[in-house]
């Protein structure tokens, strides 16, 4: 508790010098958070009994900026790490360091950083806190603009690993050329075409007693991107060599992925299309590390992150070993001062999500569990991970008075996705009310109300919210999710939440108290465990 | 002992309180490279509009109340134009696979904002964002005068009081 209390009189300190000052002719800034948790035991809903009855997690961030030169640091407590969070995390220190010289030409960073190549699938390294992810590099980065549309960026670095590093080198280079800036006369050309390739590398030596680890693996990637008026298109393919890893079951299978994204769209209409292929691409600095560490790369998911509570129970977890999707949604809004329209307009939209295993065939004999295979690529394996249909519509009746419908059919393959074994697939139809109520100035009323009916794994669940907002800095709320449909009858469980809060500027304060549901917390397909609990939350967070 | 680890955090809650984000207001706008839509790099010291106050406000597609006060601000936009002279940069934190979506989306909605992408976060750091909807004002010689975080429906109109403080006092 000590430590706790240390962290937030530095942060305090920290914040109430920064608030007074620019350092000799920089200016220093930073943000914090702190969220705490209080727990107590209840067995109906699975949660357990921890020791310390109170766990912290806390950052502070400090950036210093003089003209060209910035400088900055990151310290972080988890006294212990809040239940869902790695428990590795426990502890304290300073957590990321760097400094940075940056001109319109050249940027160069020692210490801490984090980089994305393309649209990440060779190289992505970033912190979301919220997952309790960060594989940022320590070590050095060069960005060069070498010609008018041409530029570079170099990486050499060790990954965070916790408290620690990972024993792993990553070396990553990307190019990127912007057609219309390079070419002359090209920069009226209304065709605007950007082309990317990448190469990245990691070195370990792993001494295994069953395999022939290899210790430098390499992966590629190209890419390009093409705009031209309402029309758009994204695309890249990443090639992996062999890398053998817990992960894939130590196969000495390379790796692939590609993805495909386009579309059109004008005032009131958009339409579009991606597609997705995924194979053996987990990508880590570490051939033993599980879970989110030592990431190196990012695959990203197609479905829409969604936000509603219900449609959170069965979030969509990508795939690194493989999967194959498409999406596809059309938008359209029907026009204001029209029948259906009303004053406002209409917004409608429509989304479809399937993702399924690749269509493989196994060469190896069943004896193994390290099964090689081949895969007809562009084409659906026969086995469902995740299907989802959304239909929502957005109708704002007056200046007072707005709503959000939603409804979304899913087909939730929990026992691929959550990795729970003899877990069902999930068929579910969720709906949605969501309504804002202006009653005056900035005091309003948002409610909502969801259902999603299911006969398969918990059943059938229940969501109320009502939330007040007093002008723009006090906010009271109200939920409760119920388990109505639980087949066991002492789990039809009413998980209540009240909370309460204060925002100001940059500052927001919240309290709360009540029961959490176990289940998972996804963020862009990358997800952590959330466990079940009852207690109280704090949460704090500013910049200053 | 509990009741004393209660207290204090009661009291760096108020604490915090009095220290809230003055910090950033009175700053310059940060220079830092982003991308706009078709790609090609920006430096954010071009947030200018000849003397005239900027608002620079950072979202994502997947932001509910991000896309609501946008759609509200849109409504008002003419108007507040005509007002305070005001220009609108909006700031897509979406990341790169997503870069596809955010073009369609604003074409979409019809916003007659400038739109920029973030992808590296560098602005987000820059300016300390944590969370969006996250809303500055920016007065004609290029200082934050007021910023805002998170959504409720008539928040618009605080942004909208900011610009004609900033106009009253030229």
């Amino acid at each position: 508790m000590r430590k706790i209390q240390l962290s937030l009189l530095i942060v305090l300190v920290v914040s109430g010098i920064a608030k007074a000052q620019s350092l000799a002719g920089g200016q220093l800034h930073g943000s914090y958070e702190i969220d705490a948790q209080t727990y107590k035991p209840d067995s109906i809903i699975g949660a357990p009994k921890v020791p310390e009855k109170m766990d912290m997690n806390t950052y502070a961030q400090m950036d210093y900026t003089n003209g060209k030169i910035s400088a900055g640091l990151r310290y972080e407590a988890y006294d212990n790490a809040i239940q869902g969070y790695d428990p590795r995390y426990n502890g304290s220190g300073i957590a990321y360091r760097y400094l940075r010289f940056a001109d319109s030409t050249i940027d160069v960073t020692i210490g801490n950083f984090y980089e994305q190549f393309g649209s990440g699938l060779i190289l992505r390294s970033y912190w979301q806190y919220q997952l309790g992810v960060d594989n940022s590099f320590d070590g050095a980065r060069l960005k060069y603009t070498l010609y008018k549309g041409i530029y570079i960026k170099g990486l050499i670095g060790h990954q965070r690993y916790f408290w620690g590093e990972g024993s792993g080198i990553v070396r990553g280079i990307d190019g990127e050329m912007n057609l219309n800036e390079l070419i002359p006369g090209w920069d009226s050309v209304k065709t605007k075409i950007i082309v990317g390739g990448s190469f990245v590398s990691k070195y370990q030596t792993v001494s295994n007693p069953l395999y022939n680890m290899p210790a430098n693996v390499g992966a590629s990637a190209g890419r390009i991107t093409i705009n031209r008026g309402g029309f758009n298109l994204y695309s890249e393919y990443a090639y992996k060599i062999n890398d053998p890893s817990v992960i894939n079951s130590y196969i000495y299978k390379p790796g692939q992925a590609f993805l495909f994204r386009t579309g059109y769209s004008t005032k009131g209409f958009s339409i579009s299309g991606s597609a997705e292929s995924i194979d053996n691409m987990d990508f880590k600095s570490d051939p033993t590390a599980t879970q989110n560490s030592l990431d190196i790369n990012y695959l990203p998911t197609l479905p829409r992150d969604e936000t509603y509570q219900l449609a959170q129970i069965y979030p969509y977890a990508t795939q690194p070993t493989g999967e194959m999707g498409v999406d596809g949604e059309i938008r359209y809004t029907l026009p204001k001062a029209s029948l259906l329209g009303g004053k406002y307009g209409t917004e409608l939209d429509l989304e479809y999500s399937s993702i399924k295993a690749l269509d493989t065939t196994t060469v190896n004999d069943l004896s193994t569990t390290r099964q090689e295979y081949s895969v007809n690529y562009f084409s659906f394996g026969k086995q469902v991970y995740f299907n989802n249909v959304t239909f929502e519509l957005k109708h704002k009746f007056s200046t007072k008075f707005r709503m959000i419908l939603q409804y979304d059919y899913l087909t939730y393959n929990k026992a691929i996705v959550q990795a729970e074994i003899g877990a069902p697939v999930v068929f579910g139809n969720i709906g949605v009310f969501d309504g804002y109520y202006r009653i005056s100035g900035s005091n309003t009323l948002h409610f909502e109300a969801q259902e999603l009916y299911t006969m398969q794994d918990q059943g059938s669940w229940m969501f109320g919210l009502l939330e007040m907002n007093f002008g723009s800095n006090w906010f009271l709320g109200a939920l409760d999710e119920y388990n109505y449909g639980n087949t066991v009858v002492a789990q039809q469980v009413h998980y209540y939440t009240l909370t309460g809060g204060y925002t100001h500027n940059a500052l927001r304060i919240q309290l709360g108290y009540g029961k959490t549901r176990a289940g998972i917390l996804c963020v862009g397909g990358v997800c952590r465990e959330v466990p079940a609990s009852d207690g109280f939350t704090l949460s704090i967070t500013n910049s200053f | 002992m509990r009741l004393y680890n209660i207290l204090f955090i009661f009291i760096f809650c108020c604490l915090s309180c009095s220290l809230s984000a003055q910090g950033i207001i009175g700053s310059k706008i940060p220079s830092v490279q982003i991308k706009k839509m078709d790609g090609t790099p920006f430096n954010t010291s071009k947030f200018t509009n000849n003397g005239k106050p900027v608002v620079i406000d950072f979202w994502a597609t997947w932001c509910v109340p991000c896309v609501m006060e946008l759609g509200a601000i849109a409504d008002k936009y003419e108007y507040w134009k005509k007002e305070t002279g005001v220009k609108i940069f909006i700031v897509a934190v979406d990341t790169v696979h997503n870069t596809t979506t955010v073009s369609s989306f604003v074409k979409n909605k019809g916003w007659q904002y400038e739109v920029y992408l973030d992808q590296d976060q560098d602005l987000q750091k820059a300016m300390q964002v944590m969370d969006t909807p996250c809303t500055f004002v920016v007065d004609g010689t290029g200082k934050i005068v007021w910023m805002h975080n998170s959504y409720m429906e008539g928040d618009e109109d605080k942004v909208f009081e900011e610009l004609k403080k900033i106009t009253s006092h030229k």
